[in-house]
């Protein structure tokens, strides 16, 4: 397999960058953003894995007959999962308000300092 | 057998990613970002991390594009006026 | 800055990342390695605290102060996103009307949302044995309320939802894991320290702390995304904003 794994996770990482530059809209910046995120749970979960191992969860193995894959970057992607749906939340919450005073959400048009 | 599954579903995510991120519109990439979050779920599942399946299940496919839906709901229901501000940033998108 | 400008600088970035990612992905250990000395350490730390599911032991235990860490990310933000969809001052609120729904949906959430609850409830609480915790277990119960919307209309879900009541239950949920490792630095002599009876491997009570831990962040979770939910619906159900009222488009 080699390294295609994390370079998939890089590409993903970039073209979500390449959307979040480009993008004229904040709530599609957003959903980039999110793109941008998942590329972590790649790289993390792909530098966790193992060949011909199972879950981390001894419920119905008994533990040392099969080797488990590394169960340290799951905890890592996990609750990074949840938080980062709340805190994209966050965002469109401020678009929100962005909308309700600045009536754009185009990036671009937000030029000057309005008190 | 199992390495083919991983290359399959890496292969899905990453076309998913890229179709999401080209999708400029933001109602439409609400959906492929649902499909993303399932594909991702797909790959966690293979690539032996049920813990973190699950958790994107929830939130990738129902949760996240569900704000994202309300948002642009609440953002373009609204006409711009048309008097003293351009209408920017609503480009394609419906006027509900 | 034009956007071709932009582009330029990005490109330019992004080249010099690629570049430099590729070349740390060919050091890496190669993909499916066998070489995961942080693992197997956690696997037998978790083994030891007679916790099954090692994903949760080093979420709630070996690394339990790291999740410490996550919760005020996620009360601050529940917190932010509450004061920014606030209602304004120049906002009407409407209420919103009753809603006709095809019966077979009707029938179908009614059917689905109880057994929903009783899912998100048991991934909570088996999350020291099989799949699942406090923070899967809490968007399926966060989610399976807003079937109500679903299979009802807007007004039975507020019925279902006491907002007021949920936003102390976060707090609460919230201030009980820090009190949680108070409670083990005081029996413990450590913050966080797993100061409970590890019980016996491989049942409901096993894991010490970790499944209160579990209990609570499981409760933070859904109490804080059923709110963030209610007022982004709020937002796009119950409030008309001025321009809408000149222009009449409601």
């Amino acid at each position: 397999m080699g390294t295609w794994v994390f370079l998939a996770a890089g590409w993903v990482l970039l073209i979500a960058l390449y959307g979040l530059v480009t993008s004229r809209n904040l709530i599609h910046a957003i959903g980039c953003l999110a793109v941008a995120q998942s590329s972590t749970y790649l790289l993390l979960l792909a530098v966790g894995y193992r060949r011909e191992a199972t879950a981390p969860v001894y419920s119905d193995l008994t533990p040392g007959t099969r080797p488990v894959v590394d169960p340290v970057v799951q905890a890592l992607a996990l609750t990074d999962v949840v938080v980062g749906a709340t805190v994209t939340a966050l965002l469109l919450a401020l678009t929100i308000q962005l909308r309700k005073r600045h009536h754009t959400v185009d990036p671009q048009a937000l030029i000057g300092l309005k008190g | 057998m199992n390495q083919w599954l991983i290359g399959a579903a890496v292969a899905f995510v990453v076309l998913a990613a890229t179709t999401a991120v080209l999708t400029r519109e933001p109602a439409r990439q609400a959906v492929v970002l649902s499909v993303l979050g399932l594909g991702l779920a797909v790959l966690f599942a293979v690539l032996q991390a049920p813990d973190v399946a699950l958790s994107q299940l929830a939130v990738g496919t129902a949760l996240t594009p569900l704000l994202i839906l309300l948002t642009v709901r609440k953002v373009t229901r609204r006409p711009t006026r048309p008097d003293d501000h351009p209408a920017t940033g609503d480009d394609g998108q419906d006027q509900k | 800055m034009t956007a071709r400008a932009r582009l330029a600088v990005f490109l330019a970035a992004a080249a010099v990342i690629a570049a430099f990612f590729t070349a740390e992905c060919t050091d890496l250990p190669p993909f499916g390695t066998d070489s995961h000395p942080y693992g197997e350490r956690a696997v037998a730390a978790a083994l030891d605290r007679r916790t099954a599911n090692v994903v949760s032991s080093v979420n709630f235990d070996i690394r339990a102060f790291d999740t410490l860490g996550e919760e005020p990310i996620l009360f601050g933000t529940v917190l932010g996103a509450t004061l920014l969809l606030r209602q304004a001052r120049d906002e009407r609120h409407r209420r919103a009307e009753a809603e006709r729904v095809m019966p077979t949906t009707r029938l179908f959430g009614a059917l689905l949302l109880p057994v929903t609850l009783v899912v998100g409830v048991y991934i909570v609480a088996h999350g020291q044995l099989s799949p699942g915790g406090g923070f899967q277990g809490g968007v399926v119960l966060a989610t399976a309320l807003h079937l109500a919307y679903v299979a009802a209309d807007y007004r039975a879900l507020k019925k279902l939802r006491p907002l007021a009541v949920l936003d102390v239950a976060d707090s609460l949920a919230a201030a009980s894991y820090s009190l949680i490792g108070l409670a083990g630095l005081i029996a413990g002599g450590a913050f966080l320290k797993n100061v409970l009876p590890l019980g016996t491997f491989n049942t409901i009570t096993s894991g010490g702390t970790v499944p209160v831990l579990n209990a609570a962040v499981g409760v933070e979770v859904a109490c804080g995304l059923i709110a963030l939910l209610a007022h982004f619906l709020d937002q796009t159900i119950e409030r008309t904003d001025p321009d809408q009222q000149r222009y009449g488009d409601t």
